[in-house]
């Protein structure tokens, strides 16, 4: 138990994936002008990462990695180079049938998120984490908690970054900076903040 | 944009259309591999390569994509074309495939390439898109290898790994910035860049989403 609260604390915090990874930066800093924008993306980012990273993580271990396929009479096979094709399918194809789900039974849910979903294919944050999964080896448990954990981590993230948005716009920022320069700068501001995690060992 | 010219198409993404600092796309793998000259590089080629080669693909078959699936057919050419990417690097430089790590991968869900594939090389011919393409990777590039240069000499003293201004900790009279070398730095980089890119080119400017509005009251005295 111990174990997963270290690393879902880590996942948020520690390794946040917007402000020490730069994943999912195209979307971070395109939805981040309004609070609410920015929280029903994040919702949405949380919710989709929890499911396709256990799924990427079962699909890797039981298919494509290498030896895995010894139920099936092939121990010899290692499929491993077909993993970014698989995971960025699964994405795809999960992101469909949720808002397909969505729609039909919890349409409220699907009004508040349904335009945040399309985006969500393209942002990296959730193909990073299955790499980042396979990378490091997880188990089953340890990805469900990871891909949790990575979620919040990126929602509590963007939620920062539209509140202090939201503010800026009455500050006067010289011509060359509106926009999206002066966002930069506040970004790199806020990484340094989250950078005084990067001492806790957990 | 249908009679542009290719050598329009070719410069125009370097600096008047900049994927990064004008059209917001890619920055996500921007900021993470620029810590050495040698890893930006490589990721600038790679990049370079998947959005030429993607845009050829999708404008070659474009007429044939029924609109409802082109998404997915695109997601698979820029997918098929990273992994021939990722498996040439592992096996002729491995050192550096190790230090960008999940970054290859994710040349997939940058949004240069979607974005072109989708904005670009549905509409035009299968030459012009990979100029397109092409021009698209090195504005990305340019800016890549900027940041890059500024981080590695100030953060490390060195380029390409070879030391040019040598450190303290080597008997030599640079103190070293280790605050480049971290992530943080990237973003001011790139939004100072943008600030000397805007200035430079002041129609890229946007515009405010709210005026402070003259003050018209005389104060009674």
């Amino acid at each position: 138990m111990e174990h997963y609260i270290s690393l879902i604390l880590k996942a948020i915090f520690v390794e946040n994936m917007a402000l020490a990874f730069f994943l999912g930066m195209c979307t971070f800093i395109a939805i981040s002008k309004k609070i609410e924008a920015a929280a029903g993306l994040g919702i949405a980012v949380v919710v989709v990462l929890t499911i396709t990273v256990p799924v990427n993580n079962l699909l890797y271990n039981t298919i494509l990695r290498e030896g895995a396929l010894e139920w099936a009479g092939l121990p010899n096979v290692d499929l491993s180079f077909l993993g970014l094709l698989t995971y960025i399918g699964v994405i795809a194809a999960l992101i469909q049938i949720m808002e397909m789900i969505l729609d039909k039974y919890i349409p409220a849910l699907y009004a508040a998120l349904g335009v945040f979903l399309p985006l969500i294919t393209v942002n990296c944050a959730i193909l990073g984490a299955s790499l980042f999964m396979v990378e490091r080896d997880y188990t089953f448990g340890e990805s469900v908690v990871y891909g949790f954990g990575a979620g919040v981590g990126w929602a509590l993230a963007i939620l920062a970054l539209a509140g202090i948005r939201e503010k800026l716009k009455y500050s006067d920022v010289p011509d060359g900076l509106r926009g999206l320069g002066i966002t930069f700068i506040t970004v790199g501001l806020m990484s340094l903040g989250f950078m005084s995690f990067s001492g806790i060992s957990l | 944009m249908a009679d542009a010219s290719a050598k329009q198409v070719l410069f125009e993404p370097i600096f008047s259309n900049n994927p990064i600092a004008l059209q917001i796309l890619g920055i996500c793998s921007a900021l993470a591999v620029t810590t050495s000259m040698n890893v930006t590089l490589v990721m600038c080629a790679a990049v370079i390569a998947v959005t030429a080669f993607s845009n050829l693909a999708v404008s070659l078959v474009r007429t044939q994509i029924p609109g409802s699936i082109r998404i997915i057919v695109q997601m698979t050419i820029i997918a098929s074309l990273v992994i021939v990417v990722d498996q040439v690097l592992k096996a002729y430089a491995y050192e550096i495939s190790k230090q960008l790590s999940v970054f290859v991968g994710l040349i997939i869900t940058n949004c240069i390439v979607m974005g072109r594939a989708e904005g670009f090389a549905m509409k035009n011919g299968p030459w012009l898109s990979f100029l397109d393409g092409v021009g698209n990777g090195l504005g990305y590039s340019v800016l890549l290898i900027f940041v890059a240069f500024f981080r590695e000499l100030l953060g490390a003293g060195s380029l390409f790994g070879v030391s040019l201004m040598p450190v303290v900790n080597e008997g030599g009279w640079y103190i070293p910035n280790g605050l480049l070398l971290l992530p943080p730095s990237a973003f001011f980089i790139i939004g100072l860049t943008i600030w000397g890119l805007r200035t430079w080119k002041p129609e890229q400017v946007e515009e405010a989403d709210y005026k402070m509005s003259r003050h018209t009251v005389k104060e009674a005295f």
